[in-house]
């Protein structure tokens, strides 16, 4: 079994890690997600992912960053399945293949960015009952876990709404419920904070912050990687290009500007 | 502002009747009995389509909507059945009056009057029937009747998503439509540039939307498989039918009996 480490040591560029990464800060814990040599070119021949090497380990709580097209939520697809490109995907320690996608969807819980996309059934209710449902719960049981989905996000009593009917950070939180409701160990959010006002985005950081799973969250909200995240992956061109704690890749103004990335406070960089 | 018009279309009205308690399923037979019914009924049979009103009334009464709101909302239909006007013209019988149009000579004649006004008459009634249906039951409980009649999924499901992503398209196109608005002002002359050049417009529009459906279904196809989707929609199992659904299953078949029972009456002498 792979060490919980070894992620730093695949680092393509030594040169390019902050100063100093390696710390032990995830040395024990057990690994839940394991990407080896995960490259992915989209039907266009654009190379979307490129060798990517990434461990995470239980509870974790994971920024994935980079500018736009960097690969992001490439990146996020492969973690269930969607996308197959090449190299190793393994998750609680099954390698993904064919046999085990089910399993696999049911323990990666994906919130897309776009509610909407998200959010396909006619109510709440339906929508939160989708992924118990198509895992061959009881109706019972797919009952009991889409109220207690519904009242981790804050959404109690809106099981008979219409999405459509929905505010945008309503729609946030409920997106959340439908993966929740499916009890994965790991959550895998898309841009969660992106387009909110500021206080539906204060009350999404309070939710994810008491969230139990391991996260992995790509975002461009870096004051949001700064409370919430502790370990931050920098992810361009289809490469991780920096991995390690948050406090020291966001302090690295070279690095961040390398990349087209701003501190979340302080000096504006110069134009 | 400008609204889509769309969203007039939601129609479910909030309440707590005696017609909003019955079980979906015995609503959905129900309604579609009365408009195989009223489809069924002759020509000209004036009293049989006031009884048909008044039935529909009761029920609208019963489920304590406002009439204005059912009135008004049973009129977005009608303009469809404007198109059975040829038949004035085009069913043989007595003259009624009589106009030249160019070379043709046009004769609305009695028989083609009565066939028009009775096709008007049931088309509203069928409309009417339909909205008290929509109004006083969610879609969602629509949906999960027809599943529960075995219709076909793909067509539940066509008709699900379609009832879903209506709205967000809907504001698509409204947001397409004001980004044209926005770059067609010419200092001095009438906003909204030439016909030809609107036309233009629209073709990218309509191309736009199209792609950007296409797109989302496939985003909403990835969320479906992250969840489990394996090519069967699954849904809850409906809660049995109750005694007081039975019940009026019952009555509500021996009124419309009662309507065909008034039909034989009329023909019968």
């Amino acid at each position: 079994m792979a060490r919980a480490t070894d992620h730093l040591v695949y680092l393509p560029e030594l040169t390019e890690r902050p100063q100093p990464s390696s710390k032990p800060m995830r040395s024990e814990r057990r690994p839940v997600i394991e990407l080896a040599g995960i490259s992915f070119r989209y039907p266009d021949g654009r190379k979307a992912l490129d060798n990517v090497h990434l461990v995470i380990g239980e509870q974790e709580k994971v920024a994935l960053v980079g500018p736009n097209g960097a690969g992001k939520s490439t990146l996020l697809l492969h973690l269930n399945g969607i996308l197959r490109g090449e190299g190793k995907v393994t998750v609680m320690g099954n390698e993904l293949g064919d046999g085990n996608l089910g399993l696999v969807r049911s323990q990666v819980g994906l919130v897309f960015q776009n509610p909407d996309d998200q959010l396909f059934s006619t109510t709440v209710f339906e929508d939160v009952a989708f992924g118990p449902l198509h895992m061959n719960l009881a109706d019972d049981e797919v009952r009991r876990r889409v109220i207690s989905a519904l009242s981790e996000v804050g959404m109690e009593g809106f099981e008979d709404r219409l999405s459509h009917h929905l505010s945008l950070g309503e729609k946030k939180r409920i997106a959340i419920a439908t993966v929740l409701a499916m009890q994965p160990a790991i959550l895998a959010l898309d841009e969660p904070s992106g387009e909110l006002d500021p206080r539906s985005r204060r009350g999404l950081i309070r939710l994810l912050k008491a969230l139990p799973q391991t996260l992995l969250v790509a975002t461009h909200d870096m004051r949001l990687v700064d409370e919430l995240l502790l370990r931050t992956v920098i992810l361009d061109a289809g490469q991780v290009v920096a991995d390690g704690p948050t406090t020291e890749i966001l302090a690295d103004r070279a690095l961040l500007d390398r990349h087209g990335l701003e501190p979340p406070f302080g000096p504006r960089p110069h134009p | 502002m400008k609204v889509s018009p769309i969203q007039v279309l939601d129609h479910y009205q909030e309440g707590d009747s005696l017609i909003h308690r019955l079980d979906p399923r015995v609503k959905l037979v129900l309604t579609l009995a009365l408009i195989v019914v009223i489809a069924a009924l002759p020509r000209g049979a004036w009293l049989v389509y006031l009884a048909c009103l008044l039935m529909i009334c009761l029920v609208m009464g019963m489920s304590r909507l406002q009439p204005m709101l059912v009135l008004r909302r049973s009129l977005v239909a009608m303009p469809f059945a404007l198109a059975a006007l040829s038949l004035v013209f085009t069913v043989p019988g007595s003259a009624l009056a009589s106009f030249t149009l160019a070379r043709w000579s046009l004769s609305v004649t009695v028989e083609g009057t009565v066939a028009f006004m009775s096709i008007l008459a049931k088309s509203w009634l069928s409309v009417l029937s339909a909205t008290i249906l929509v109004a006083t039951t969610p879609f969602s409980h629509l949906v999960a009747s027809m599943r529960a009649f075995r219709v076909p999924e793909v067509l539940v499901s066509v008709v699900s998503f379609m009832y879903r992503y209506m709205y967000v398209i809907a504001d698509e196109a409204l947001r397409l439509h004001r980004a044209r608005d926005a770059r067609s002002a010419a200092p001095g002359s009438k906003a909204g540039g030439s016909l030809r050049w609107r036309g233009k417009v629209l073709g990218g529009m309509i191309g736009s939307l199209f792609l950007r459906s296409y797109e989302r279904s496939e985003r909403i196809y990835a969320a479906m498989l992250s969840r489990g989707f394996d090519g069967s929609i699954r849904a809850m199992k409906m809660e049995p039918l109750r005694r007081n659904d039975l019940g009026t299953v019952v009555a509500f078949l021996a009124c419309l009996l009662a309507l065909v029972a008034l039909v034989a009456f009329q023909r019968g002498p």
